[in-house]
């Protein structure tokens, strides 16, 4: 029973020698350490019931498949010389990513009500990384998305660029995306406290978001209002990231540089958010 | 020496005053036992003192750290078993307590050995890799022990640890409790409305009635105040406590509540 000699040797109040020499790198070391168990614990439950990968799956292969293979046969949207199902995959990653992650919210409010989430709090864990973990974890379910929509778009006749790099790059962008968006639910989760409303909300936003992107058109057929919300839509941000990294023909509207740092300015002052609102939503 | 002190301890929810101006302090090594009806205000006052609900005044300190202000420090001292489910039934008894080593800072080294010890010191070492969804009630409960005593905490909080066991599950976790003190010197906090486990467990008993401890001692002590040597400890806890009706709780907890009774049992 180290922790108790440690503090009876010391009146009970001194840190105990196990995190006595824990400074800054130790802090952060532990940060990660926790910030990837959070994550971890949601990657062990896929492994054990990756059902829900597939049953996922089917949606974006209909988007691709049915709505991209009738658009591209009518040619009636101008998407800068690419073929229409070229510009759309990249469109339909980040709207699985989005899809994906929305509804992380309920996840969130099932473990509050299981009882879950009043452990994970009792812990010396940082409530930061109990957000980021949950973000990773919406990022991790994203990718195996990104898995399947390259095996589809390829049988599709999709021009992939392959380029480590630009795959690398993907993954980075479905992965922030998917974290971004997961947060964002969480944060409604803690606001609105019960499934039912969160479900009511979470369709509520979530066709709002896609269409006001440029997931299926570009943003310059929209009329001005809503290429202002679609602006502001990080959405937008990461399939314009997509787009340049995933066609061999892609290029980036906004640039990518514009594009990581939106998504991952957006993600960090979500996750600072997340983090003071979490612990409330056991209150 | 003390290892937990209130002081004036309140906690209001608009105007119901759940915990009244509490003061208790509880010894290191003790096996103390909080009794009181529903509502009463046990589960609001081990909130507070696992630092997840804010006192709305005075003061708690659990090893010398004050839940308020010094909540890390806490956290890091305390095993917690809620009277929910705190374990994960999509996950197997073995990978319930890896992640909670790794939460709880236990050094990647020792890790390992550390959840193997665990489990096989609540008796689960055999089922250490079945999902935590096929256990029973029992063994559920013991792996929230063994995750909750993972980093060996000086203090051991459990809210309703046995509420929807049956009489020998009830029995095995009581065994469990006992050998952590004996063992370890842990000191165990426990909240209940059953009277055998208070009397059989509990070197000392408060009951707690409207957020206010009315009465504090063991339970021959308890016996004696009311004038009874030959009382049962429900006739102190009546005596006490009343036969007023309690109206504590309100749906969503008695809708977990239930939820947690009938996954345990």
């Amino acid at each position: 029973m180290r922790l108790q000699e440690e503090d009876a040797r010391r009146g009970g109040s001194a840190e105990p020698a196990a995190f006595a020499g824990a400074g800054v790198l130790a802090g952060a070391g532990g940060f990660f350490v926790k910030t990837l168990a959070i994550a971890e614990l949601e990657v062990r439950k896929l492994r054990h019931d990756f059902s829900e990968l597939l049953t996922r799956a089917v949606q974006p292969i209909l988007w691709l498949v049915l709505f991209g293979g009738v658009l591209s046969r009518a040619q009636l949207i101008p998407t800068g010389g690419l073929p229409y199902l070229d510009f759309i995959t990249p469109g339909i990653l980040g709207q699985s990513a989005l899809f994906v992650s929305i509804f992380y919210g309920v996840g969130i409010l099932w473990e509050r009500d299981l009882g879950i989430t009043n452990k994970f709090l009792v812990s010396p864990t940082p409530r930061s990384a109990l957000v980021l973990g949950k973000a990773l974890s919406a990022g991790v379910r994203a990718l195996s998305q990104a898995v399947i929509i390259y095996a589809v778009a390829l049988a599709l006749g999709v021009r992939l660029d392959w380029n480590p790099a630009a795959l690398a790059g993907v993954l980075l962008a479905v992965a922030l995306g998917a974290a971004l968006f997961a947060t964002f639910s969480l944060i409604v989760a803690c606001l609105v406290k019960t499934r039912e409303r969160f479900m009511g909300i979470g369709q509520l936003l979530t066709m709002p978001l896609f269409f006001a992107s440029n997931a299926i058109y570009p943003i310059d057929l929209m009329p001005g209002w809503l290429r202002v919300i679609s602006r502001i839509n990080p959405l937008s941000y990461e399939v314009d990231a997509l787009r340049a990294l995933m066609l061999r023909d892609g290029v980036s509207a906004f640039g990518l540089t514009t594009d990581y740092a939106v998504l991952l300015a957006v993600t960090a002052v979500l996750v600072a958010v997340g983090a003071y609102l979490y612990p409330r939503v056991i209150l | 020496m003390t290892i937990l002190e209130t002081e004036a301890l309140t906690r209001r929810f608009g105007r119901l005053t759940a915990v009244d101006a509490l003061t208790l302090s509880v010894g290191r090594g003790e096996v103390f036992g909080l009794l009181g009806p529903n509502g009463a205000g046990k589960t609001t006052l081990v909130k507070m003192l696992t630092t997840l609900l804010p006192p709305t005044s005075g003061v708690a300190r659990v090893a010398g750290y004050d839940v308020a202000r010094q909540p890390g420090g806490v956290r890091r001292r305390i095993g917690y078993v809620p009277q929910l489910l705190s374990v994960d039934g999509s996950l197997t008894g073995y990978e319930n307590l890896l992640i909670f080593a790794k939460l709880y800072d236990i050094p990647r080294g020792g890790r390992e050995s550390r959840v193997r010890e665990a489990l096989a010191l609540v008796g689960l070492g055999d089922d250490a890799g079945r999902l935590v969804r096929q256990y029973s009630g029992g063994m559920i409960r013991r792996l929230e022990i063994a995750q909750s005593t993972l980093h060996r905490p000086p203090l051991l909080l459990l809210d309703e640890p046995t509420v929807g066991l049956d009489p020998v599950a009830r029995k095995a976790v009581w065994e469990h409790i006992v050998r952590l003190r004996e063992d370890f010197g842990t000191t165990i906090f426990l909240t209940t409305h059953y009277m055998e486990e208070a009397e059989s467990l509990c070197g000392r008993v408060a009951i707690i009635h409207r957020g206010k401890i009315v009465a504090d001692g063991s339970p021959a002590r308890l016996k004696t105040s009311i004038g009874n040597p030959q009382a049962t400890l429900g006739d102190v806890f009546m005596h006490y406590a009343g036969d007023t009706l309690e109206s504590g709780g309100g749906y969503r907890e008695t809708s977990r509540g239930r939820r947690a009774a009938r996954r345990l049992g």
